[in-house]
């Protein structure tokens, strides 16, 4: 009997502990959920951010999608996307959101061709026909004609794209149809669309992987990842006709062109010369009005501070990542619709 | 001692009802879960039942973008692989589980064969995909370029290959229990009339464990049904119905687990979100079909 007693009086009081913990957590915690894309960068950031600030993120890397789910039904404070809401989204979460582009990221063309070293240009219309199914032998004479001096071997294409629904597809797909007339009528763009040819990978891995395993593939990843698993990756032509090789700086440059005040804007073919035409922001999302459920101000100004910190200071942490730090307009942008948070009417910062 | 004996039975008779109670409440804990199950599948599915209806089950389209959805491509894939691997595997499965209930039953080998094959159920399905992915599906390549099929790697055969490894424990543990607990005078006698081993086998082991065996793949088949993770990395993910029967069973193809474990997260409108459900439901209509077929078929041989 004594230790039943002992028990239930453990029990009760790790339950206290608990509760007590989890209420004190709560008033320096802040919550996001969303892109796994951007979850190395926020982690790094907030961490920093941590340092300095009595203040704690809880970031969930659950995928675009989830977060912005999480973000309508008001469990966290923000969300984190790779493309912005679409329309059923923006009329289920009801209130005005906030688009804050937090920093820009590419998607780059990998190929696994036997025999052939260089570096390999492509056009966009080239990459449209070969995702259609069009174009199938490497040595057909549209590729040759974007690559003058280097000769491609007769090697069938294997196309390879994502297989699981993501943001990295969206922005490959949005770019296609912007430069492919045939693509934009029969695919169109979305995390997941039905593709016309290829085989599946199953995440960033699972393209790889298929790339560098089949003799032929062609595939599709994020810059980070093609860079840290030094896959080769093709140059692209721009809106300006110029062939780019995907780097930080010109992803950076893509985004360095005049801005929609609410910033959000698909990047995919820029009119930027100097910038890659396959590049996305990817975006924290907050509603605008910070005065929801029972929110208090005092955590509004916490949240839109961090978010301050995140398109500054916070910045420097992009490049060791391999993210493209925000440009100089994009920078402009995201500070303008910080400062147009609200709290019950009134500017917080 | 009389009264002894009452107060006895009083308090046992007390625990029979509260056995048989706990007993009452699991069973009925585990069927309101199934229903439960089974009634937010269609619920959830409404959406797309509404605006696509019955030609869900065989359109050949699905495309998120113009949202018409169709399920044909997956059933066949979970179908063709769960089948193929169900296959391959019965050979496996029947050959350990005579070996080890009536070859080798006992001793250090037996047990150590027993332990691997638990092992094998035991490794997460995820690991299963990474080595098809890392070592099985540059072999098959090689394989498929051999024969004159698309070298791929990837594909329904892949899967299916993987699958049957992983589904071999099942019907084999099964079958070595089984098989063990064949009655001895029955195989004494087999003996004393002059059967060889294989004959006891045949004629006597085999026929009286032949519903246990038949369960045990039956048990297998679900697993193979329901497989996700490691069939979603090694299937090669298209929807695209193929044109010739080599080509759909070395090409790439779908199932529904895997198109569900894909596209779920970034389902991002009703309609979709809702036809991934129903694609739910339709493998769990499939799965209960193909059950109550197996349970036709074990009662039929138990009958003889």
């Amino acid at each position: 009997m004594k230790v039943l007693k002992s028990l239930q009086f453990a029990v009760v009081a790790l339950a206290a502990n608990c509760l007590a913990l989890s209420a004190s957590a709560q008033d320096n915690t802040l919550l996001g959920a969303g892109s796994t894309f951007v979850y190395p960068l926020f982690s790094k950031i907030f961490a920093e951010y941590g340092k300095t600030h009595d203040v704690k993120v809880n970031y969930q890397s659950i995928g675009s999608g989830g977060g912005i789910l999480q973000l309508t039904n008001k469990t966290v404070d923000f969300g984190g996307s790779d493309a912005p809401l679409n329309a059923e989204q923006a009329k289920k979460i009801g209130a005005p959101v906030l688009h804050i582009p937090m920093a820009s990221g590419a998607v780059v063309i990998t190929y696994n061709i036997p025999g052939f070293n260089g570096a390999l240009k492509l056009t966009g219309k080239d990459l449209a026909d070969i995702y259609l199914g069009k174009i199938t032998n490497w040595n057909n004479p549209e590729i040759a004609a974007a690559n003058k001096g280097v000769k491609l071997p007769d090697v069938p294409i294997v196309v390879v794209h994502r297989s699981d629904g993501s943001g990295t597809s969206f922005i490959f797909t949005d770019y296609l149809t912007k430069v492919n007339e045939e693509w934009a009528k029969k695919v169109g763009k979305a995390s997941a669309v039905n593709w016309p040819a290829g085989l599946g990978g199953k995440g960033n891995e699972g393209v790889a992987g298929l790339v560098k395993q089949t003799p032929g593939a062609i595939g599709y990843n994020e810059l980070a990842y093609a860079i840290q698993n030094k896959m080769p990756y093709a140059s692209v032509q721009n809106k300006s006709g110029k062939f780019i090789t995907p780097t930080l700086a010109t992803t950076t440059a893509s985004s360095n062109v005049e801005l929609p005040p609410n910033a959000e804007v698909s990047l995919t073919n820029t009119d930027n010369p100097k910038g890659y035409p396959i590049t996305s922001f990817t975006w924290a999302l907050i509603y605008k009005d910070q005065k929801y459920s029972d929110r208090s101000a005092a955590r509004a100004k916490m949240l839109l501070q961090l978010m301050w910190y995140n398109i500054h200071e916070g910045q420097k942490n992009c490049e060791p990542l391999n993210y493209a730090p925000l440009s100089k307009s994009a920078l402009k942008v995201a500070e303008k619709l910080l400062k147009s948070a609200t709290y019950g009417g009134k500017a917080i910062l | 001692m009389k009264h002894k004996r009452l107060d006895l039975s009083y308090s046992q008779l007390r625990w029979e009802t509260v056995f048989k109670r706990i007993l009452w409440i699991m069973s009925a804990i585990l069927l309101v879960l199934v229903i439960g199950i089974l009634a937010t599948l269609i619920v959830q599915s409404m959406p797309s039942i509404k605006s696509l209806g019955i030609k869900f089950l065989w359109g050949k389209i699905w495309d998120p973008v113009n949202n018409i959805y169709g399920a044909y491509p997956f059933l066949i894939g979970t179908i063709l692989t769960s089948f193929t691997a169900l296959i391959i595997s019965i050979p496996f499965s029947y050959a350990i589980a005579i070996y080890l209930g009536e070859y080798n039953p006992k001793g250090w080998l037996s047990n150590l064969l027993k332990n691997t094959i638990e092992l094998i159920a035991a490794v997460p399905s995820v690991i299963y995909g990474f080595w098809g992915l890392s070592v099985l599906v540059p072999i098959i390549r090689v394989f498929e370029a051999k024969i004159g099929v698309a070298p791929y790697g990837v594909g329904v055969f892949t899967s299916s290959l993987v699958l049957a490894v992983m589904i071999i424990p099942y019907a084999a543990s099964l079958g070595t229990s089984l098989i063990r607990m064949v009655p001895s005078p029955l195989k004494e006698g087999a003996y004393a009339l002059g059967a060889t081993r294989f004959e006891v086998i045949r004629s006597v082991i085999l026929p009286y464990t032949r519903s246990g065996l038949f369960a045990g793949i039956l048990l297998s088949l679900g697993r193979a049904l329901g497989e996700t993770m490691a069939v979603a990395m090694l299937i090669g993910n298209t929807s695209a119905i193929a044109h010739s029967i080599k080509d759909a069973f070395f090409g790439p193809g779908n199932t529904m687990a895997s198109v569900i474990a894909n596209e779920f997260t970034e389902a991002d409108h009703t309609v979709y979100l809702s036809a991934l459900i129903e694609l739910g439901l339709v493998l769990f209509v499939v799965t209960v079909i193909i059950n109550l077929i197996g349970k036709k078929i074990i009662m039929s041989y138990t009958n003889n």
